[in-house]
């Protein structure tokens, strides 16, 4: 499925400035070795696995609309969410494949009886970028990712709040995206986002460090180390 | 063509808690017993180990140790007039999967019911009148009593590994721990963990109003224990990757680490997994079980598996759908109140208050699964229900566990959900919240119940087990009692910011968020067969060589979490098995 011609997403002068800006801000926090996330490569020559160029397009710009570069802390770009959310589509996540799927569906069903549409989170990325590129370019005239970022923040707004219905069976779409997003801003850099654990650097999360006998009774003493990953890697 | 293997003495369905305490204790009388799980082996080395556990996304957002929907699952539906539709992805409860089913990814946390709690109806008939009892609630005592079960309560807390302070010596009590609990012949087994910051906070405001903080009583070795099966537990690290976790440490009590080890040396005791039973075979006259049929995901054919004895110790959603398929029981009828199999499903009512602190640091990443300070103060046995207006009662706790930021991210309210606002709060709060949590009652009622589902088949094209639940008044006024009483106790701490998450009149039941997996009732016990599916030995009214182990038992739920009732009970059923039914089997009540 996955289609990997160039891609033609470059970040904006403006994500970029702010990138350096980050890496720069982060550098002061405790330099400890970092050995390096050994299959990263830089996000602009990621090849996709599950998700097409338009689709990664989209991917890159509303990532960056939900978990920005400006101000303190990575953004959704320099943690390489996109980079998890792909290879979460390529996987059984992707495939919806550990959740009950069969028949008959109600999509129009009450929000909270739960997941509903007949749809896997892949398919209702491939279906809703579709249909959200399609809007864009009706309204706007260009696909998501062509727009100012102020009319991607409006767009994605009206997403969320419904005023851009894309149907119900795709009424989660911006949801699933959301969360996608902020699991990979926090969770293991194994999974491809977090990179260099730049998110839990910037909230103060040691990740796997699993070792904290001595610092229960240690009242209000905010705890010192950086965090390590599950493969070992310091920060 | 289904295959019949050779006969065992019993047959147990489900190698969770329950189904290891059965097999070890029937194994000790020699019997040749055969356990059938539906899901894969586990143990903590190789599925639990350091540092592959640490990881969130892999055990707390994607489930990882958990029932998988697409093998199995249910519909729910809020009120009659709903279609029921399928929990399709997990939230509200997490059913546990494989050997060790939930008790290898709880917290530990592990409590008795108060003595007034096993006799709720009566207590409260005589205490605040019958008219106290709103229409259509089932409020039931259960057939046994606290003091029946102590010694049970006290084995299982024993083979656990449970750390606490005891607060009620044999009717004297004890300085800092629970005034209000039932009187306990023994004190714990092990010494309570330290406590975090949170957690000392909330109780210094908690006494300077006059309550009786204690520490929270959890299944997390403090130190070093080995337990009557000769099972060693380690003192745990506070690694804070406990619910939803397997732990790596040896530290929190499981079926794996407290029990499996040693069961699975014993020859009179087998086990397979990916097993999966269909449903309890009886015999022409319906009186009594000759066994099993499951279907074995390894060879892919149905097997009839003989057993003199069988015992359902799967989870209760799953023990009350395989009572329905089976035939054992009528089928409980909401319209005529008749019938017993399925009726008096019950959940549980929490709440909570959130308090941001600018200056404070909390590292939520520090924590037992079980830590925390408690109060008791409004518990069951301390409240007035005729002047509050409902039936019930909360614990109160706070204690930082499992502090991991994709799933325990409090933020102010009015936080924007995304964009610079929501990095600058994640950034500028974690670590600087604390919560105060109400743990409380549910009652059964004629409205809430399991029955089959009319449209959706599993994969053997059973018809699913539908749920019907939605919250009652009764439930909601007394999670509103709790919040002003907690409001009261976060705002002695005087935090930045507090906001309050309680449910509010006319709150529909939501499938989407986790609530607790403490799902009860539905095949309850009780001394009457006309409303209720086990007598007080948990032994099938109909069929008296079916037990059913489990919360399915309690005709409505505790206000406390239900392991420690669930293994008491267990441990008495096996006392029975042992030293009554087994001599002579027969219908025991």
């Amino acid at each position: 499925m996955s289609d990997q011609t160039p891609l033609d997403w470059t970040p904006s002068r403006r994500q970029f400035i702010a990138a350096t800006t980050v890496t720069t801000a982060i550098s002061v926090l405790p330099s400890w070795v970092y050995a390096g996330q050994a299959d990263a490569v830089p996000l602009e020559q990621y090849l996709p696995e599950f998700l097409n160029a338009t689709e990664w397009a989209f991917v890159m710009a509303a990532t960056a609309r939900l978990i920005p570069s400006d101000g303190h802390g990575p953004g959704a770009y320099e943690a390489h969410v996109p980079v998890f959310i792909d290879r979460q589509l390529a996987s059984k996540y992707g495939a919806g494949s550990d959740w009950f799927m069969q028949g008959p569906h109600d999509p129009n069903a009450p929000p909270a009886q739960g997941y509903q549409t007949p749809l896997a989170p892949a398919q209702i990325y491939r279906q809703g970028i579709a249909a959200l590129n399609a809007w864009c370019d009706k309204t706007h005239g260009k696909r998501f990712d062509k727009l100012a970022l102020s009319q991607q923040d409006e767009v994605l707004a009206g997403v969320q709040q419904g005023t851009i219905n894309l149907g119900a069976e795709l009424r989660d779409f911006f949801s699933i995206l959301l969360g996608n997003t902020k699991e990979g801003y926090f969770s293991d850099p194994k999974y491809g986002g977090n990179y260099k654990m730049l998110a839990w650097s910037y909230i103060g999360f040691p990740g796997a460090r699993a070792s904290f006998k001595e610092w229960a009774g240690q009242h209000n003493v905010a705890y010192p180390l950086g965090p390590v990953s599950i493969s070992g890697e310091r920060a | 063509m289904a295959r019949t293997d050779p006969k065992k003495d019993v047959v147990i369905v489900g190698l969770g808690w329950t189904g290891a305490v059965l097999g070890m204790e029937l194994a000790q009388e020699g019997l040749e017993i055969l356990a059938l799980e539906r899901g894969e082996d586990r143990d903590t080395v190789p599925d639990f180990k350091y540092p592959n556990i640490a990881d969130e996304l892999k055990y707390a957002i994607r489930y990882d140790l958990m029932q998988k929907p697409s093998a199995s699952t249910l519909t729910i539906r809020r009120t009659g007039d709903e279609v029921a539709l399928p929990y399709r992805q997990l939230g509200s409860f997490l059913p546990g999967d494989g050997v060790g089913g939930a008790g290898t990814h709880w917290n530990g946390h592990n409590w008795r019911p108060q003595p007034e709690e096993m006799r709720l109806r009566s207590y409260t008939i005589e205490r605040f009148g019958r008219q106290t009892i709103p229409d259509g609630m089932l409020l039931q005592d259960y057939p046994i009593s606290y003091s029946d079960l102590e010694p049970h309560f006290d084995r299982f807390e024993r083979m656990v590994g449970i750390s606490g302070q005891a607060g009620n010596l044999n009717g004297k009590i004890i300085p800092g721990g629970n005034p209000f609990e039932g009187p306990r012949t023994a004190d714990y087994c092990m010494p309570p963990m330290p406590q975090t910051y949170d957690a000392t906070l909330f109780a210094n405001a908690a006494k300077s109003l006059g309550y009786h903080p204690f520490p929270r009583p959890g299944a997390i070795a403090s130190e070093a224990y080995v337990n009557e099966y000769g099972m060693q537990l380690g003192p745990c690290s506070f690694c804070g990757f406990c619910e939803r976790y397997g732990c790596y440490n040896y530290s929190k009590g499981s079926p794996n680490v407290c029990i499996l080890d040693a069961l699975k040396r014993k020859p009179n005791f087998s086990y397979k997994t990916r097993a999966e039973v269909l449903r309890v075979e009886l015999a022409a006259d319906k009186k009594t079980a000759t066994g099993v049929s499951y279907f074995d995901h390894r060879t892919g054919e149905e097997v009839f598996q003989p057993a003199d004895l069988v015992i359902l110790c799967a989870y209760q959603l799953h023990n009350v759908h395989l009572l329905l398929l089976s035939g054992i029981g009528e089928p409980y009828d909401p319209t005529t109140g008749e019938g017993v199999t399925g009726r008096g499903y019950a959940y549980q009512m929490n709440g909570g208050v959130q308090m941001f602190f600018k200056d404070k640091a909390f590292n939520p990443f520090v924590g037992t699964g079980s830590n925390g300070m408690v109060i008791d103060d409004f518990g069951i046995n301390q409240i007035d229900f005729g002047r509050e207006g409902f039936i019930g009662g909360s614990y109160i706790s706070s204690g930082t566990t499992n502090g991991q930021p994709i799933r325990s991210m409090p933020l102010p309210a009015g936080t924007p959900a995304w964009g610079k606002g929501w990095k600058d709060a994640v950034g500028q709060w974690y670590g600087h919240a604390m919560s105060i949590g109400s743990h409380g009652s549910c009652m059964s009622y004629k409205n809430c119940y399991l029955d089959l589902d009319p449209t959706y088949k599993d994969q053997f094209g059973r018809a699913m087990l539908r749920m019907t639940f939605n919250w009652n008044e009764n439930d909601i006024r007394m999670t509103q009692f709790m919040r002003v009483k907690m409001e009261e106790i976060a705002a002695k701490l005087q935090p930045d910011l507090m906001q309050s998450n309680f449910k509010k009149e006319g709150a529909m039941y939501d499938v989407r968020p986790y609530q607790t997996t403490h799902n009860v009732g539905g095949n309850i016990m009780g001394d009457d067969p006309k409303t209720s599916v086990l007598n007080r030995y948990l032994q099938a009214h109909d069929v008296h060589n079916v037990f059913v182990m489990g919360a399915g038992a309690f005709p409505q739920n505790i206000q406390y979490n239900p392991t420690g009732l669930v293994g008491g009970l267990a441990y008495w059923a096996a006392h029975t098995l042992r030293t009554d039914y087994l001599r002579q089997p027969r219908n025991l009540a």
